[in-house]
């Protein structure tokens, strides 16, 4: 019976192989897994609008079905299986929490190809692709420095990953290029979605003397929190300024539209080779939201640091910075290694806050 | 900022005693509905939705209140006339409000809310500290303290609460007598569905006016579990949520203050404050079985069926 | 007009077996008209949600991986319940029954022995088993409420396992994200069958089911979980102890529920992470109770829940339908099973006219 089973198999892959090249002019399929719900206004949104501006550049040519609110875990696994048994030709899947699910359905169909936002294992049809979101932070660091008047900002931060810890390092940098006194206090939320906690967090935060706010949490409710006590705030993973008017001053949008449309069309002309790919504000993954709310000098400044980052001129992790406890990481001149950024577990000096070890 | 610390407590707690009170009632009255984090969710879409239709955050209020109470209606019909499992239809109820708001409010989400403004208590407000805390408050919340006593009072101080007592303690008792069991059984839950609803619109009209899906977050399980807390007492109802409020907002702060102490403290121990706070709470004011047993409803998720 | 009741005097054989046949047929028109008002092929929306799943060797693999936990927590819940005592918080057993079994995993990656699985299995089960231990003792210690103490426990126990990941359990070839290192092969729950990725947690399932089974139908304490879950008076007259009830039914639903935990990390994880369960915990209460807290009938509403997952998700890609509308579908079936059922134990009479109609015969 097993037997049975394998040849029957072999056959079915031999003869959709065939299938496959003879309908060339048949539509391909580029598949999305997200872990949230395509309309939660935060991380899942940012990608689902990136699917969009996939699917209306290259409409003719691709279909983009995707799966919405798939839980990390044997879940993941199955909903990406399931995905690669119906034919996709490119499977994205969008999460951290599904890389080994990723890695594990990679390895079973090797003609499939595989990319893993956020993440770090990869193979021969498995790519790795991520944001360099810290250069947002670097330019909200300098921003806050100008406008807060008593030199502390709040910071909603989700849970203590490496991205996360680069985020308020690099704007705990940005600030202190501006003053050196600049003060982070952090808030360990322990969710990334909760417009509730998130409101307590942003409130603690105010009461305890911080008149500036970020977030890495993906709800309105912080800049909500921060428009009602009249304070300025910066948005996160989409534009809020809806959400505070006269509040934001900017925000780190995702845009990942220019991403995929780049790595579909490899597909498409066979070009498509495994990579471990960081990209940053120059390649468009990330865009900054209009500068609002604050004085032309201040966004002139914003606006020429971003320009330098995009030129390679300023890299965020540029010596010299020491680590919290005053021991040296980077010498005068020397920019941090992607590898180290990657797996950051550890503070710079300035911010007062204790990572678990 | 004692008293700001305070009104985050206020307004974390009063979805959390207003829907517990709700369900308190339901239980009296000897139904166990675990529908509770359902209904809220659909109350607080509902409430958003009219309130963005409209342009009134008070229709809104109303909203939500209709739009818990409609839903927990079919609770009401399938744990009351048909008599099915409460324990399961609770949890159904659940998943297909979870299921229902979501599809319901995704033209609602990214929208900027509309908030739910304080009504200021002419001269009472103006009293130093307690004016602004208990005398300047949105409508939500004198309705949470107003719905704490009038509970208190009907159930305890009124013949329609007596009765309603007798069929949560023996309701085949309560039939022989001549109550309509399942008639105020009914009314029961549309009340627990009334103030879930009404939870959730202060959780969409005045905590962070907006939607986005399942935004009760667990709200609905910890308003359960409240009321187990209370022994069905609706004073304790009010002691309980405000304790969870209040451990909930202090780790918040204690993050901070440890943060500045240069005090390694994890914060998932912070977080687990309230739950544990619940638990030892709980166990101290439990250690008499008798007052316990007393409150306990005796016909507490037991199907009724009136024999005629 | 008004709908009465009458209770049968012996529960139907009849709708016994019809009645999930009728919530079948009801679910199935209802779907139709919600997929056709979606603007989908009724017939079609159907059959992907609920024959599609079923005729793919995989997806039956699939099946059985969603059906484990679910099952073997749904049946340690059945005892608990019955016996009146209601364990909310199989989730957080679940929890730290998969915690306790991969300590020998996690802590020793090197220990490459046949004896680590079974071992794994064993403190799994004793770590769950231990952890509903708490909400047995406040209960017969302090008279505390097990419904809030279990359930404020759920989220403790959740805490605790994101502050294991993220600190002293993470891996430290793992850039410092919140993973243990992958265990090693021994220390895997292995497949039962070639042909897709099932493990043995349904074969967990399975023998917990008929040993239950078999214990409340044939032995002397499912005679006693009855009996005191009817009436704790009944029970004492008999000379039976509430208490020790207390604790054997907690312990044995802890102690499943552990064993869950630790299949579900071990057989289909492969390494612990900060989310390791889509709310089992709780969806098995729901199994339960749609198995009339009958072991074997739990293995049949395990199943169905399980495929209303698969099918919603093939739904989700095939149709383009959203999860949320699967998600309603689901609480649709829920609703039409459970009213169903109650053709079992009633009649049901349409009383058109009170009075004349006052004695109601069938």
């Amino acid at each position: 019976m097993k037997k049975l089973i394998i040849a029957l198999a072999a056959t079915a892959a031999v003869l959709g192989g065939f299938a496959g090249s003879a309908s060339a002019q048949e539509k391909k399929k580029i598949c999305f897994i997200y872990v949230g719900s395509k309309t939660d206004g935060g991380w899942t949104q940012a990608h689902d609008i990136g699917r969009q501006a996939l699917q209306k550049a290259l409409d003719d040519k691709i279909e983009t079905p995707f799966l919405e609110s798939v839980p990390e875990g044997p879940d993941a696994e199955r909903a990406i299986e399931r995905m690669a048994r119906s034919g996709c030709a490119l499977i994205y899947t969008t999460s951290f929490g599904f890389m080994d699910a990723t890695v594990k359905v990679a390895a079973k169909f090797p003609n499939v190809k595989f990319e893993h936002a956020t993440g770090f294992k990869s193979a021969e049809n498995l790519a790795t692709y991520n944001s360099r979101f810290y250069e947002g932070r670097y330019i909200q660091g300098q921003i806050a420095a100008k406008m807060s008047k008593k030199g502390v900002a709040g910071y909603i931060a989700s849970f203590p990953i490496p991205e996360v810890v680069m985020g308020i390092n690099a704007f705990e940098l940005g600030a202190k290029s501006v003053n050196p006194n600049f003060k982070l206090k952090v808030v360990w939320a322990n969710t990334w979605f909760d417009p509730g906690k998130e409101a307590d967090a942003a409130k603690a935060l105010i009461d305890q003397g911080v008149d500036i706010l970020t977030q890495h949490t993906d709800t309105t409710a912080p800049m909500q929190v921060a428009a009602e006590r009249g304070i300025l705030a910066f948005g996160q993973a989409s534009d809020m300024i809806a959400a505070g008017p006269k509040t934001q001053l900017t925000a780190i949008v995702d845009t990942w539209g220019a991403y995929y449309i780049k790595r579909t069309k490899a597909v498409l002309d066979g070009s498509w080779k495994s990579e471990q790919i960081w990209d940053g504000l120059k390649d468009g993954i990330l865009t900054m939201a209009p500068y609002t709310n604050m004085p032309d000098d201040v966004k002139a400044m914003a606006e020429e640091t971003e320009a330098k980052i995009k030129s390679g001129e300023l890299h965020p992790f540029t010596g010299p910075i020491n680590k919290q406890d005053g021991s040296e990481w980077l010498k005068a001149g020397e920019k941090a290694e992607d590898g180290v950024l990657l797996g950051m577990n550890f503070y710079i000096e300035g911010v007062d806050d204790k990572l678990p070890k | 900022m004692f008293e700001a610390i305070l009104l985050t407590v206020i307004t974390a707690s009063t979805p959390l005693v207003i829907a517990a009170l709700g369900e308190l009632v339901t239980e009296r009255s000897g139904v166990l509905n675990l529908g509770v984090e359902g209904m809220m969710i659909m109350g607080a879409v509902a409430a958003f939705a009219t309130a963005q239709l409209t342009g009134s955050a008070y229709l809104g209020i109303l909203g939500g209140i209709i739009g818990g109470g409609i839903f927990s209606l079919l609770f009401g019909f399938l744990t009351l006339t048909l008599v099915a499992n409460q324990v399961a239809t609770g949890l159904a109820l659940t998943i297909l409000g979870l299921g229902l708001s979501g599809q319901l409010g995704e033209a609602f989400v990214g929208m900027p809310g509309v908030r739910l403004q304080p009504i200021v208590i002419p001269l009472l407000s103006d009293i130093p500290f307690f004016g602004r805390v208990l005398f300047s408050q949105d409508l939500i919340f004198y309705m949470s303290v107003a719905l704490v006593f009038g509970i208190s009072w009907f159930l305890f101080k009124s013949r329609a609460g007596l009765k309603m007592r007798a069929i949560g303690d023996s309701h085949g008792s309560a039939h022989t007598l001549g109550i309509n069991v399942v008639r105020t059984r009914y009314l029961a839950v549309l009340f627990g569905g009334a103030c879930a609803g009404l939870a959730g619109a202060q959780l969409s009209l005045v905590y962070t006016p907006q939607w986005v899906e399942n935004m009760t977050a667990g709200r609905g399980w910890i308003a359960l579990a409240l009321v187990v807390f209370a022994s069905w007492r609706p004073l304790r109802v009010l002691a309980g949520g405000y304790l969870f409020g209040a451990v909930g907002i202090g780790q918040l702060h204690a993050q901070l203050l440890a943060q500045s102490g240069g005090i390694a403290i994890p914060s998932q121990l912070l977080s687990a404050l309230p739950y544990v706070a619940t638990i030892v709470v709980l166990i101290i004011i439990s250690h008499n079985r008798r007052t316990t047993l007393i409150n306990t409803p005796a016909s507490l998720g037991k199907p009724f069926v009136p024999d005629r | 007009m008004r709908i009465e009741l009458q209770k049968r005097a012996n529960t139907s054989m009849l709708f016994s077996v019809l009645s999930p046949l009728l919530a079948l047929a009801l679910t199935l028109i209802a779907g139709a008209i919600m997929f056709g008002l979606l603007g989908k092929s009724p017939l079609n929306s159907l059959y992907i949600y609920f024959v599609e799943p079923l005729l793919d060797v995989w997806s039956l693999h699939e099946l059985a991986i969603k059906a484990a936990p679910l099952i073997l927590i749904a049946v340690g819940l059945s005892v608990c319940f019955r016996s009146n005592n209601w364990n909310i918080g199989a989730e957080g057993q679940f929890t730290i029954g998969a915690i306790t079994g991969s300590i020998l995993p996690v802590l020793n990656p090197e220990w490459h022995s046949p004896l680590i699985l079974p071992l794994m299995l064993i403190m799994g089960m004793i770590g769950g088993a231990l952890y509903a231990g708490i909400p047995a003792l406040l209960k017969t210690r302090f008279n505390t409420n097990e419904i809030l103490t279990s359930l404020m426990l759920v989220y403790i126990a959740q805490l605790f396992l994101d502050w294991l990941v993220r600190g002293p359990w993470r891996d430290p070839q793992g850039y410092n994200f919140p993973q243990t290192k992958s265990f090693q092969s021994e220390a895997v729950l292995p497949e039962i069958l070639d042909s897709g990725r099932a493990h043995l947690g349904i074969v967990f399932a399975l023998i917990a089911a008929v040993a239950l089974w078999f214990m409340m139908r044939f032995m002397l304490k499912g005679f006693q979980v009855s009996v005191l879950g009817q009436s704790e008076r009944a029970g004492r007259f008999a000379g039976f102890s509430a208490k020790k009830m207390v604790w054997f039914s907690m312990l044995l639903s802890g102690a499943l529920a552990g064993l869950a935990g630790i299949s579900e990390v071990s057989g289909s994880i492969g390494h612990v992470q900060p989310v390791i369960s889509p709310g089992y915990g709780f969806t098995a209460i729901i199994v339960a109770f749609l198995g009339r807290l009958n072991p074997l009938g739990i293995i049949a509403s395990g199943f169905v829940l399980a495929l209303t997952y698969l099918g919603g998700e093939a739904a989700q890609l095939s149709l383009g339908i959203s999860d949320k509308v699967s998600r309603v579908f689901q609480g649709l079936i829920l609703f039409f099973v459970l009213s169903c059922d109650t053709l079992i134990h009633y009649r049901i009479r349409l009383i058109v006219n009170p009075s004349a109609t006052q004695e109601g015969k069938s």
